[in-house]
């Protein structure tokens, strides 16, 4: 339970963490929060021989509005900051909901968001709610930088579309538009736990309470985040009345693998209670919203 | 590999100290063997148990998840630094003795450097705010029902005279 030796290298600069990366390659890696690096370092999973510490760039700590349409957040950014941002509730409400779900107090005062989405469990939840908003990662490297849709980013368990030389820096999330509604809930068996299954939902609806716009993503119910939004579009130009149907359709569009404590028929199950509970939600707030 | 060292000055309890450290020792075991600060203690090594939570500039966090050496320049208070003078305890420590809020003792102080932040961020908790604060810490002796009813009464404790 004691990590194997290692290089120690305290970023001081972000182009000094790209190019000792950019040198170090796939022997090192960045160590941000390290609430899940850290633990896989201590049970010998991962033996990095250099870690490259970036919490003292302090510039990648923030949150600001990109053009009054989204949300930018940086890699370093903590979940207690957000948790403590009474904008967050206000501009994404979907994460305000889902953080009292990820973890516990003390991971949650020391993780980060670029952390959690670089690890890429698919069983966590922030990379479901990246995918649900369609958010863009932006991954900088000493070569220059370029922006991913979340959609591209996860690619598999623990996998994720940055090459071996790049950081993930910030992730963009946008602002949903009026009258729109979201909704995150899952099933774990005890509090702070990786969700069995969970779900984050987006509704957008007109004037008359008809929906426009769903987006759903899954996380627990596979190697990545499921997005099932082509599935729950089954709701779109119809209203609440039509959620069995949409909910009956993610059912039936998920493939999920089971895991030590859910086998695939009851992820199934947890997907279509959550579903239906999550869409209604979203709709209703979306009609007020 | 050789062994990378690192100097670093850390605080802790408000008292200064100068080591070299090698760059894999945990901060929970730095405090330990290095510092002979032995309230810390250590569960499960991987973030769990919440028995080694210390405060890092006054924020609660797992000690067994960071390294000694990212603490250079950084300010932690553990157990050892709670009470407010020898012969006085932390309210909150008070509270637990006063409700046998342990037995064995051994996942207290990281219970103590939780609760005693939160009560700080958190003067008037209710029950289930104190209950979901306390989920990250795991105490197999109580079933928590005391901790909860001590953490209750420091909060209403503090109320009437804030330390």
């Amino acid at each position: 339970m004691k990590p194997a030796p290692f290089k120690y290298i305290a970023a001081e600069s972000l182009a000094h963490a790209l190019a000792l990366k950019a040198e170090h390659g796939d022997e090192a890696r960045f160590l941000a929060g390290g609430q899940s690096l850290v633990p896989t370092m201590n049970f010998r999973l991962a033996q990095p021989a250099v870690l490259i510490d970036i919490n003292p760039l302090e510039t990648l700590s923030s949150l600001s509005r990109v053009n009054g349409h989204a949300l930018r957040i940086g890699a370093l950014t903590r979940y207690r900051m957000l948790e403590r941002d009474a904008s967050i509730a206000e501009t994404m409400p979907l994460i305000a909901e889902a953080l009292p779900h990820i973890a516990h107090p003390q991971i949650r005062n020391r993780g980060t968001i670029g952390g959690n989405l670089s690890h890429a469990d698919p069983a966590s939840e922030l990379p479901a709610i990246v995918v649900a908003l369609e958010g863009r990662l932006r991954a900088q490297s000493a070569r220059g930088e370029r922006w991913i849709a979340a959609s591209d980013f996860f690619q598999g368990p623990l996998t994720t579309a940055l090459a071996v030389d790049e950081m993930l820096t910030d992730v963009e999330l946008p602002v949903q538009p009026v009258r729109s509604g979201s909704c995150f809930m899952e099933v774990a068996r005890r509090k702070g736990d990786f969700a069995l299954l969970g779900i984050a939902v987006v509704v957008t609806v007109d004037e008359e309470g008809v929906c426009t716009r769903v987006r759903a993503a899954l996380c627990g119910g596979g190697e990545t985040p499921v997005d099932v939004s082509e599935a729950a579009a089954v709701l779109i130009g119809r209203k609440e009345t039509a959620i069995a149907d949409a909910t009956e359709a993610v059912r039936q569009a998920i493939d999920p693998s089971g895991n030590m404590h859910a086998d695939p028929e009851y992820q199934r199950h947890l997907a279509g209670v959550l579903a239906k509970r999550a869409l209604a939600t979203a709709m209703e707030r979306a009609r007020h919203g | 590999m050789d062994e990378d060292l690192h100097d670093l000055v850390v605080t802790v309890n408000g008292n200064s100290y100068a080591r070299r450290v090698e760059s894999r020792l945990l901060l929970s075991d730095f405090l330990r063997h290095e510092l002979r600060l032995a309230g810390t203690h250590v569960g499960c090594e991987h973030g769990v148990c919440g028995a080694c939570t210390v405060q890092l500039d006054g924020v609660p966090v797992r000690s067994c998840l960071l390294f000694a050496v990212q603490m250079n320049g950084k300010s932690i208070t553990t157990v050892e630094g709670l009470a407010p003078a020898a012969d006085r305890l932390h309210v909150l420590q008070e509270a637990m003795h006063a409700h046998h809020g342990l037995q064995c003792g051994y996942c207290t102080p990281g219970i103590l450097m939780t609760m005693s932040a939160f009560l700080e961020d958190c003067p008037d908790p209710d029950e289930e705010q104190v209950r979901e604060a306390l989920s990250g810490n795991l105490c197999r002796c109580t079933g928590y029902q005391h901790i909860v009813d001590a953490v209750l009464t420091a909060a209403a404790r503090l109320k009437e005279t804030p330390v």
